[in-house]
């Protein structure tokens, strides 16, 4: 009775829930960069390597404008509508001429999208970390911590932009040629949907998610050519744990790794803490490799 | 006059030399090349060419699971990282440092890290085996670079360069122009066997498995078994070119097993020519020659890797089969 | 603009395609003609190139020789949505309808273009609805839930949506329980009544002959025979030889 009792006052229920609260918020995040990728691969059937130099893209051009102008809003604003009109320009110049070959193509592709992607932000933002400031300075207490607001700020803001496209998807004009076009591309086109331009927007869109996670992350961690990196990684694996294609899985897989993470932090160190995504991802391949949060297994 | 019916296997004219004797004549030119090439160049130059050769070696061993089994993995640089820490492992524990040894612990670090990809790779298809290799390879960049105790984490491990000591035979100290040489009996011993390897049935098999698997197994091949061998040799190969690179410059990193190092290897398959084995060594020449030209012309600090990257777009995108493709079906007979 | 679009230009004029799947030649040389308002059958066993001529005209597939002329137009190699926006109608052999979209949502497919206002949209869904009541009833259903028969009639509902001058109709009544065949051809009567051309492909000789104004009849890739669908019934030596089991 006594060991019992003992186990239960070891277990630091107030960091849990503390993590709890930090994991949903990367969780969220995550969940947003995950999203357009999930998008991107459903519909476009293209893995898009470059996606981590979308986001960490998103946040330099954030950090650039939000410096000038001095509101993180339009920093966010100006972000994912500048990457998205980059991401549509790169997708027609690059991805359509790709087209009906194999898939593996796309991938190259976009690898070396972002290697080239990488580089010029080193070369022209140097190596040096940059930081957008935190929207909101208030702050609230969550037990021995002053938490800060910006946090759950941020949170509901990857939340409502989730949501928003999801939504769009749903009721949109667009949104039904979206549907139509990832269900049968050619009966699609048949019904006098421009699947081209369908492909080219939906890229876009991805895009824009990207950027606005990037300028989202920004005040949490710093901007440096190099976030893009561990983003895209966990990312892919956000994707495959939650299913391809499956949207609704990335974001439900984005919140369980990033808590399972987040509460691993607590005993272990951080750079340590990524392998739990590491063995989240191999036990989904053993066992269920079409996603944990896929209805049946096919 | 009768007419008798086009036989295929009778030439209309006979060439003055078959095909196996071009290709043996021009692999002895390209050898004599390869093995003066150190007596006539300064030394910055030798070490340059000897590490095409191991990039290269690095390279080809990826080719035969690209370009042979249409597996695409980005986990070589797992493979290569490997046999270099193995390698690095043997050096630092055993003294004197032993050549021998340093092979032994490098392979079969490599060798591991196969069969667990191995394991995998049977189990998914295509774009879910890459992206699933790319995560591994991470997972090992992770390991190594987090066990500080073993790996030295960050900073890597330095350790001396073993002796070339064949026993009873030779033992003296490597120099630049003897690693070249023994590098290049590696490549080539690897290349000649990685050669026979593609022409012989397994070969064979292989290539049918990158063609159409569904049919090959339908056949009656146990398309899984053939897949794990062809990881676990390309693994080996890659884990001998990490070797290779311990010895050559006497040092591991973790970087090397990042992932961008697959990527770089992928690379200069696709710019060589998939499906060729030669090819992926001219790629990784290309590539490093182009890096050392720009870096001449715009000084260290140009971010080379703009252009490269633009290169290799184009590439994909207009020549997908490569700089050697044209001579792919050549090459494979 | 075309030379005249007067009353013997042929809505559509496919001329001497040859098509390849891969290595596969499907298509030797085929000509065929449909006027404005026509209906014309293609009949032909199994395999023999009716799917692939349809597929042909709609751009999904591109013939390696010869030409396809809408309104004397050339509109060979055009992709086929703007196909659909020009005015062809595509229904394919299993129906293809967007699974998992409602059936209203299958019909949006069809009205979401430029220029067509909200007015103009109620009107086709009224007409649509009218011939097709059984679609109204299901309009929030997912497309997969429906019948097959129900979802034949989606199928051409959802060209319909496009204001098509031809439809092209592949094998509609397979698969379908008789009662619904007629019915199939009652649709084709009223879409006739209204002006729309239609290209028949169908493995039901009687339905094709009495629905049609005129017939190709095709074997290997070639069209072997054509005539008036008055001259010739089901009993027809001709029918025999290319149809017969």
């Amino acid at each position: 009775m006594d060991a019992i009792s003992h186990f239960f006052h070891a277990i630091p229920f107030d960091l849990i829930v503390i993590q709890t609260v930090n994991g949903i918020v990367t969780g969220l995040i995550l969940a947003l960069v995950a999203s357009g990728l999930t998008l991107i691969f459903g519909i476009l059937d293209v893995v898009n390597f470059a996606h981590g130099e979308l986001f960490m893209l998103g946040a330099y051009v954030g950090a650039l404008v939000v410096a000038s102008t001095g509101s993180f809003w339009l920093g966010l604003l100006a972000s994912a509508i500048i990457v998205a009109i980059f991401g549509a320009a790169l997708q027609i110049v690059t991805l359509r001429p790709l087209i009906g070959r194999d898939p593996l193509n796309t991938i190259l592709v976009t690898f070396g999208i972002s290697l080239i992607l990488q580089n010029y932000a080193l070369w022209q933002f140097g190596p040096i970390e940059r930081k957008i400031p935190e929207p909101i300075e208030a702050h609230f207490q969550l037990f021995y911590l002053q938490y800060p607001w910006y946090r759950v700020l941020i949170a509901a803001l990857s939340a409502a932009i989730i949501g928003g496209f999801w939504l769009y998807l749903k009721y949109g004009k667009f949104g039904v040629w979206i549907r139509a076009t990832s269900q049968d591309r050619i009966m699609a086109q048949a019904m006098g949907i421009p699947v081209p331009w369908v492909f080219t927007g939906v890229f876009a869109m991805g895009s824009a998610m990207a950027a606005a996670s990037g300028v989202l992350f920004g005040p949490l961690g710093g901007v440096s050519h190099t976030m893009g990196l561990d983003w895209v990684l966990k990312a892919f694996i956000v994707v495959v744990v939650g299913g391809m294609g499956n949207l609704g899985g990335s974001i439900a897989a984005a919140i369980f790794i990033s808590l399972l993470e987040a509460y691993a932090a607590i005993w272990l160190d951080p750079s340590q803490a990524v392998i739990v995504s590491f063995v989240v991802l191999i036990l989904t391949l053993l066992f269920r490799p079409t996603g944990l949060f896929v209805a049946t297994p096919k | 006059m009768t007419t008798a019916p086009l036989d295929k296997s009778v030439p209309l004219s006979k060439p003055l030399l078959s095909h196996t004797a071009v290709f043996w004549i021009g692999f002895c030119v390209v050898m004599a090349i390869l093995i003066a090439a150190p007596l006539a160049l300064p030394e910055f130059w030798r070490r340059f060419l000897t590490e095409i050769l191991i990039w290269g070696l690095l390279a080809m061993s990826s080719d035969l699971l690209i370009g042979y089994t249409g597996m695409v993995s980005f986990g070589h640089s797992a493979f290569f990282g490997l046999g270099m820490y193995g390698a690095a492992g043997a050096l630092l524990i055993h003294s004197p440092p032993n050549l021998w040894l340093a092979l032994l612990f490098g392979l079969a670090g490599a060798a591991g890290a196969a069969l667990f990809v191995a394991y995998f790779s049977t189990r998914l298809r295509d774009i879910y085996f890459a992206i699933t290799t790319l995560i591994f390879s991470q997972i090992f960049y992770v390991i190594i670079f987090t066990w500080t105790p073993v790996t030295g984490g960050e900073n890597g491990l330095i350790f001396t360069r073993p002796h070339l000591s064949i026993p009873f035979l030779y033992d003296a100290r490597f120099t630049s122009t003897t690693m070249h040489w023994f590098v290049l009996a590696v490549v080539t011993a690897s290349y000649l066997f990685l050669r026979r390897l593609t022409q012989s049935p397994f070969g064979m098999v292989l290539q049918s498995i990158r063609e159409n698997e569904a049919r090959t197994r339908a056949i009656g091949f146990a398309v899984k078994r053939y897949k794990i061998v062809s990881v676990l040799l390309s693994g080996l190969f890659a884990g001998l070119a990490g070797v290779l690179y311990a010895i050559q410059n006497q040092f591991a990193a973790p970087d090397f097993v990042y992932f961008i190092t697959s990527g770089d290897t992928v690379i200069f398959n696709v710019m060589g020519g998939v499906g060729t084995l030669v090819g992926p060594i001219v790629g990784a020449g290309f590539f490093q020659l182009m890096r050392e030209l720009l870096s001449r012309l715009f000084g260290d600090q140009f971010p080379y890797l703009i252009p490269l990257g633009a290169v290799f777009i184009v590439m994909i995108i207009f020549l997908p089969q490569g700089l050697l493709g044209f001579a792919r079906r050549w090459l494979n007979r | 603009m075309s030379a005249s679009a007067d009353s013997t230009t042929p809505l559509v004029l496919v001329e001497d395609v040859h098509t390849y799947y891969g290595k596969s030649h499907i298509l030797h040389g085929v000509s065929i003609t449909v006027g404005a308002g026509e209906v014309v059958g293609l009949l032909g066993r199994n395999g023999v190139g009716k799917s692939t001529t349809l597929k042909t005209i709609m751009g999904l597939v591109r013939p390696s020789h010869g030409s396809v002329l809408l309104e004397g137009e050339a509109i060979t190699g055009l992709p086929p949505h703007k196909l659909a926006r020009l005015g062809i109608g595509y229904v394919p052999e299993d129906r293809r309808i967007f699974r998992l979209l409602t059936v209203m949502e299958n019909l949006r497919t069809g009205f979401d273009r430029n220029g067509v206002t909200e007015q103009r949209r109620r009107a086709l869904l009224d007409k649509v609805f009218t011939y097709f009541p059984v679609l109204a009833e299901r309009r929030s259903q997912a497309g997969g839930t429906l019948s097959g028969g129900e979802q034949q009639m989606l199928a051409i509902a959802r060209a319909m949506m496009l204001e098509p001058k031809i439809i092209l109709l592949d094998e509609p009544t397979e698969g379908l329980m008789p009662r619904m065949v007629s019915q199939i051809g009652q649709i084709i009567d009223v879409l006739h009544k209204e002006g729309v051309a239609i290209l028949l492909v169908e493995q039901n000789v009687p339905l094709t002959l009495a629905a049609s104004q005129r017939v190709y009849i095709m074997e290997k890739g070639m069209v072997r025979h054509h005539c008036a669908s008055g001259e010739i019934d089901v009993n027809n030596p001709v029918i025999k030889q290319y149809l017969g089991v």
